[in-house]
This record gives C-alpha cells, sequence and structure tokens, in this order.
C-alpha cells in the first residue's frame, strides 16, 4: 500500500508552497482583484522557468516530463495560493487535448509552446445558458470553417489558442483555432470571481484545424473533462484548506465574550465539519490522482468522485469562513471573499454540480453493468 | 502511487485468506443476512468457538507481544487482516470490547503475573471482558462518575451504578473506574481496577434500546470487594488510566453497519417509482452521489491511513473522521430507503420487507451509532481540540471539589 506521494513530490509541494507564499500572496492575488491585468503575468513566467507548465508534457515535447502526480502536487499549491493565472486552462484542458487527441505533428508543434508558457490556449466549451452536451454544441465547423458563439470562456479573452468543442455533420468535434486570426472576436465578461478572466467570444468563419479523429468527438470531450476534474479537485481542495486556516487563525485571534471564539462549540464544530469534507475530499482526489496517472479504468467513477467531493468541500469551507469572521467576513477589504469566489468559479468551470453528481451515477451504471 | 503490498504483507494476506476460507463462510457465499445478534446463547457459543479457532491459527492478538500470547506483528499486519476477514461471515463484537481496550490497558498498568495470567485466556475467548466506564452521571463527561471505592484493609468496597456496559451480562472479568475521594477536583479524585464480573454483590440488568434489542446493561454495585493487588495505576490517578483505554476506544468501535451506499443502490436498482425507474430518478441520483463520495472518502482515507502505518508513520485523521460520517450516513441512507419504497418502508417483518426489512431496522438502530463510544458532538470536539489546537470548552469544574459540583436542577 503506498497511497501517498512520494518523497520527492513532497519536496516538490513544499518548494511550491514557499515559492507561492513569496509570489503570490493575497496582495498580488489582488491587484489582479481591482486592476486591469487579466492575470499576473510575471507568475506566469515563473511557472514557465519552473518547468510547472510542461509538468505532465514529455520531454519530447518539451515538457519537463514530471509526470500527473507532480502536477496534482502543484495544482493543491496553485489551488491554496489562489494564483491568478490560465494556468487550469493552458494545462489541463489544452494541453491534456493535445496530448490526448493530437496527431504527432501538432503536439510537435504546440506543445512546446504550451510548456514554455510562449503561448497560452483555453477550452471553449460553454455557450451560455444551455448545458453543453453533445446535442446542445450549437456552434458549427462547416469545410474547415467555425461559426457559433461560446461564452463564457475561461481565459478566453488572454488565450492566444483555443480547443472549440463544435458540432460538424458526424457529430462533435474538438477543433483547434487561433483566437488571434481573421473570424473572431472577443470580448471579457464580468464574472463572479475577477481573479479568473472570462471571455464571450464570437466566431464567422474561423479557420478551425481538427484535433483527433473525424466522427463522434464526444467521448473524447467526456476524457478531457475527467481528466481536469482530478486536476482541479486538487485546487479546490488547496483552496478549502487554506480557508479553513484562515477561519483557524482568525477564531483564535477574535475575543468575544471575554475569551477566543475559537472556543465556543458553534465555531468549533463547523471548524471540525470544514476539516471532516476536506480529508475526505483529498482522500478522494488521491484516488482521483492514481487513476489519472496509470489510465486506469476506473477513472471516470474516481474523476467524478473527486470532483463532487472537492466542489462541497470547498463550498463548505469558503463559505463558513466568512461565517467565522463575522460582519468582517463580508468586507471587500478581508480575504474570505477570494476563496468564496474562486470555490464557485472551479465548481462551475467543468460544468456544475448537479451534473457532476448525475454523471457519477452513470459512471457506476455503466461500471455495473460492465 | 500503488495499492500493492510489500511482499511481507502480501504473504501475510495470502496466509490470512488461506486461514478464513478453510475456516469460514465468505459473505458472497452466505447472501445477505442478518448480523448475528448478541444475548443469544449460540451466538455466544459460536463467538468462542471463532475466537478459539483464530488464536489457534495464528490469527488473534496480532499486534500483542509474544510473551502474552500475541504474534508481535506491526499495526499493518492486523489492518490487512481485518480487510480479508470483512469478506467472511465471523461473530464479531463480543470480544472487541476487552481485546482492544481491557487487556490494552492491562498492558500499560497489570503486574507481569496478571499479565500473564489474563491476557492468553482473554485472547482464547475463554474469558470475556467488559468496560465499567459510563454512568448516569458521567457519560460524554466521563469524569463526572460516582461509584464510590473506599479502602477496608487490603480491600476496596465499591458502590454505585454503572450504565450502557456493552456485554457484562456475558463478560467474565471487567475494567472499572470509580471515585476513590470525594474532596478534591473530579478529575484527581479517581482510581481504577480490575474484576471479576462474578464477585458478589454485582447485578447486571439488560436496557432494551429503541430497536428492540439489549445490547446495553445497567450494572449495580453493593458492597463489592476487590483486592488492592487489581487496582491498575496510583490511587487518585485513575483518570490517566482511563486515557489509555480510551485511546484505544477508537480503534475498537468498528464502522457502522449496513446500509450504506451499495445497499441503497442495489435497492433503487430493481425498484419503480411513479415516474419510472428509481435509478432515473434525479432526486435519488442526488442523493446517492452524495453517499457514494462519503463511502470513498473513508474508504481512500483507510487506504493513506495503511500507508502510514506501512510506512511507521503515524496515522492520519481517519479514526477520528470515521464515525461521525459513517454513522449519519447509516441513518440517513436507512431513512432514505424507506422513503423510496412508500408505506411499505415501515414494514419491519423480514418474510415480507424489501431487502428483509433492512432500512427499516437501520432506522431504529442507527442512532445508537451516533452516540456509543463517543457522540458526534464528542468526536467533533475531539477533532477541534486535538486535530485543529482549538481551545477546550470553558470548564467550571475543573478547580471545584467534586462534592460541591453543581449536580442538576435546584
Amino acid at each position: 500500500m503506498n497511497f501517498e506521494f512520494d518523497d520527492d513530490q513532497r519536496l516538490l509541494r513544499d518548494q511550491a508552497r514557499k515559492f507561492l507564499t513569496d509570489k503570490s500572496p493575497p496582495e498580488a492575488v489582488r491587484r489582479i482583484l481591482d486592476g486591469d491585468e487579466p492575470f499576473d503575468r510575471d507568475l506566469w513566467r515563473e511557472f514557465a522557468n519552473m518547468g510547472w507548465l510542461g509538468a505532465a508534457i514529455p520531454e519530447a515535447y518539451g515538457g519537463s516530463g514530471l509526470g500527473h502526480l507532480e502536477l496534482c502536487v502543484i495544482a493543491e499549491e496553485l489551488g491554496r495560493s489562489l494564483a491568478p493565472t490560465p494556468f487550469a486552462s493552458s494545462v489541463y484542458l489544452a494541453s491534456e487535448a493535445l496530448m490526448l487527441a493530437g496527431t504527432e505533428e501538432q503536439k510537435q508543434g504546440y506543445l512546446p509552446d504550451l510548456a514554455g508558457g510562449e503561448a497560452i490556449w483555453c477550452l471553449a466549451l460553454s455557450e451560455g445558458r444551455r448545458p453543453a452536451t453533445a446535442a446542445n454544441i450549437a456552434a458549427t465547423v462547416s469545410e474547415g470553417r467555425l461559426s457559433g458563439e461560446k461564452i463564457p470562456v475561461v481565459d478566453g479573452d488572454v488565450a492566444d489558442r483555443a480547443v472549440v468543442v463544435a458540432a460538424e455533420s458526424g457529430g462533435v468535434g474538438l477543433f483547434i483555432v487561433d483566437l488571434n486570426g481573421p473570424g473572431v472576436e472577443r470580448r471579457s465578461v464580468e464574472t463572479i470571481d475577477p481573479t479568473r478572466s472570462q471571455a464571450a467570444i464570437q466566431f464567422d468563419g474561423a479557420a478551425a484545424e481538427r484535433l483527433g479523429d473525424a466522427g463522434d468527438g464526444w467521448p473524447m470531450v467526456e476524457r478531457l473533462l475527467e481528466r481536469a476534474a482530478v486536476l482541479v479537485a486538487f485546487e479546490q481542495v488547496g483552496g478549502a484548506q487554506a480557508a479553513l486556516e484562515m477561519a483557524r487563525e482568525y477564531a483564535l485571534g477574535r475575543f468575544a465574550f471575554g475569551r477566543p471564539i475559537a472556543g465556543y462549540q458553534a465555531i468549533k464544530h463547523r471548524m471540525a465539519d470544514m476539516y471532516i469534507q476536506i480529508e475526505l475530499a483529498r482522500s478522494n482526489a488521491y484516488f482521483g490522482a492514481w487513476a489519472l496517472s496509470t489510465d486506469a479504468a476506473e477513472l471516470p467513477v474516481a474523476a467524478a468522485t473527486a470532483r463532487v467531493s472537492a466542489s462541497e468541500a470547498y463550498h463548505f469551507a469558503s463559505k463558513e469562513n466568512i461565517q467565522i469572521h463575522g460582519g468582517m467576513g463580508f468586507t471587500w477589504e478581508f480575504d474570505c471573499h477570494l476563496y468564496y469566489r474562486r470555490a464557485r468559479q472551479l465548481a462551475l468551470a467543468l460544468g456544475s454540480q448537479r451534473r457532476w453528481k448525475d454523471r457519477l451515477i452513470a459512471a457506476l451504471q455503466r461500471r455495473n453493468a460492465a | 502511487m500503488d495499492f500493492n503490498d510489500t511482499p511481507e504483507e502480501a504473504a501475510f494476506r495470502k496466509q490470512a485468506r488461506e486461514f478464513l476460507t478453510a475456516n469460514a463462510k465468505s459473505k458472497a457465499e452466505a447472501g445477505r443476512g442478518m448480523a448475528v445478534g448478541w444475548n443469544k446463547d449460540e451466538a455466544l457459543a459460536a463467538a468462542r468457538a471463532w475466537q478459539a479457532t483464530k488464536a489457534d491459527g495464528g490469527f488473534a492478538g496480532i499486534t500483542w507481544p509474544e510473551e502474552y500470547g500475541g504474534q508481535g506483528l506491526s499495526p499493518i499486519m492486523q489492518v490487512i487482516y481485518n480487510q480479508e476477514e470483512a469478506d467472511f461471515v465471523v461473530p464479531r463484537g463480543v470480544y472487541e470490547i476487552g481485546l482492544g481496550m481491557c487487556i490494552p490497558t492491562m498492558f500499560a498498568y497489570a503486574s507481569e503475573e496478571q499479565k500473564k495470567r489474563y491476557a492468553p485466556k482473554a485472547l482464547r475467548g475463554e474469558e470475556i471482558w467488559c468496560q465499567l466506564f459510563s454512568e448516569p452521571a458521567g457519560g460524554s463527561d466521563l469524569a463526572g462518575l460516582r461509584t464510590r471505592a473506599e479502602r477496608d484493609g487490603d480491600d476496596w468496597v465499591i458502590n454505585g451504578q454503572k450504565i450502557w456496559t456493552s456485554g457484562a451480562q456475558f463478560s467474565d472479568y471487567a475494567i472499572l473506574v470509580t471515585r476513590s475521594d470525594f474532596e478534591v477536583a473530579k478529575h484527581k479524585g479517581l482510581t481504577f481496577f480490575f474484576l471479576s464480573m462474578h464477585s458478589p454483590g454485582i447485578e447486571v440488568r439488560p436496557i432494551r434500546q429503541v430497536n428492540g434489542a439489549a445490547n446495553f446493561n445497567e450494572v449495580f454495585f453493593t458492597d463489592v470487594r476487590i483486592p488492592d493487588s487489581q487496582r491498575l495505576g496510583a490511587v487518585g490517578e485513575g483518570w490517566k488510566v482511563s486515557l489509555t483505554t480510551l485511546m484505544n476506544e477508537r480503534f475498537a468501535v468498528g464502522v457502522a453497519p449496513p446500509p450504506d451506499f451499495d445497499e441503497i443502490f442495489d435497492l433503487v436498482r430493481d425498484l419503480e417509482l411513479e415516474d419510472g425507474p428509481a435509478l432515473d430518478n434525479a432526486v435519488v441520483r442526488d442523493r446517492l452521489a452524495d453517499w457514494y463520495v462519503r463511502q470513498q472518502g473513508l474508504k481512500n482515507a483507510h487506504f493513506r491511513t495503511m500507508t502510514a502505518l506501512s510506512r511507521g508513520e503515524t496515522p492520519g485523521p481517519e479514526s477520528s473522521i470515521n464515525k461521525v460520517v459513517s454513522a449519519s450516513k447509516y441513518q440517513d441512507i436507512s431513512i432514505f430507503g424507506m422513503d423510496v419504497l412508500e408505506m411499505a418502508g415501515a414494514i419491519v417483518d423480514p418474510e415480507i420487507a424489501p431487502m428483509d426489512g433492512l432500512f427499516a431496522t437501520g432506522t431504529l438502530s442507527s442512532p445508537g451509532y451516533r452516540i456509543a463510544g463517543g457522540t458526534d458532538e464528542i468526536l467533533r470536539n475531539i477533532i477541534a481540540e486535538r486535530v485543529l489546537g482549538l481551545p477546550q470548552d470553558v470548564r467550571v469544574d475543573k478547580e471545584l471539589a467534586f462534592r460541591d459540583l453543581p449536580t442538576g436542577r435546584d
């Protein structure tokens, strides 16, 4: 039984935590929250230099070839620090899509720039309020040209290229689109978490390069979302843990009725519940990491389990962190809302909790039928 | 990351599996059935026989020192044995408190001669032990106990009452915590003993529970004499000894019984609701997902604990969150199982109730799991104080002499 990160991975975690504590403190996150910059460009450059952007990309394609377990370790620390960068879009989604479905030429052509941070990519899936399903996708590719609207697209305003999910005659497929090319118009969209920028993108006959085989590409979209769900679960666990630690620090220092509020059971039990949720989510994320790193048949169930568990834990920890802070927790000045916003952003970015729960049961049904 | 045993662990697992296959019926073979109940002579006889079989096979006292009949192996081997045993129908429960809590306390405080006398017989199942701790005035607040111990020559004389004592009706020996001094603060006036449950002056009365069973007892003491040689720890040091016992409790109190996720999934797979198959119902799917992630969270946390044990490290948080999560899950799943069965959910008669009335009986049994072995509230206090390092509650009883503490509404 070896269900724990190894010594090298733990060392990576310590280094990542130290680096991010130093380079992505709350003040740095707030510069993005309050300013006009869509993300922290200096931090992005450093991520590239440290090999984080290409952690799971093989060395043959310019990556550092560490692996997915190492990427999980980094993800947890990014979540903890609320690092305002397009990491999830470029790394968990676009790079993974290229590695899953790309031709040798596409991998050679695109992955080195992703690993080096020269290019930022995103995934364009959502089309407004209709749930993104194979049947609902209205953006269409015909004769290599994409038309339709994608909204919201996380990091769509800063990305150079997008992996776009679009319909074509044979079903739904994945396509690579140059967002700086003709036939693309985009604008930033204001969302609940200004530390992660999002966009609306209008495609009008934009050149679309096929990613993956012709025919029904929806199963590939599902696989991509599952893989990303595990990585995002680590970000969520990291954020939830940070929210719990913030609540603990405040409760120990805040005195009411003559003593620290951390000594009252109403507060203690709430924090115990936060801890319980986080440990369940962390344990489920570990299983997801194992399934992701070994390409196990359990991945669909493991990923949905990690996702549902982590979304719930971050939701609970971030809202109760505000509650434990009382009125101060509701101020712009305190950092509680940064976690509360990010918890919602991450819980929606790959699809709602409601749908992931449904997807989990569907995966269990398929497993039991097999 | 991997789930592989070390070669040594794999060899032990194989031995355990072979032993169990040769001596017990697998759950797959037995099918679903009611757990073996207590208070029945045949169940007790079966438990005794099984414990002796385990001892003969070398699978009892896996972590105990060899000089007291144990195997002297590391905790990971006990976990591996438990995992394998979980696939078989064996009579559990009768020995868990004795072997999990009482004898480990003896190991810490009894004389060499006493350890040699009592441990091997307990291990073979020849003598059953129980734990006389809780009282009407001392449950979550255990140190509020009032059972009196008075010195009389070489003996102590015990008067008072214990409650919630599992297995007292068939136990041969017990560990006992008493109050020997009412004039000092409550944690300072306690003294700890072990004694024969066949001593004159002991009366055991079963307590009938919500679910109709009687697993617990009241135990009354009238001038019960215990020789001073059976005192464990110094006079007035009984609280410290009790903590040794309670540290072992989290390992001895098992997880909640079925129904868990697998049973509710089985139920709804074959069930038609008003709008079609229950498994197509959005509410059903939502609830199932909640329970699945909790069940898996505990299972995966257990893998982390095993990893720590396997590496010789201190286990993580699993033991503190396990019961809080599983007891409520047990109750919620039981009640939801009744609800989807509509009015038929109320039937407890196993002959006609769906799935032998598992959900209705679980509904009646589950409240006890949220209380026994540390209430939900006490366990949350433990997590808050010991894991998160939050301050203790304000205590008005710490400095006052026990005699002067308020005991109820005037």
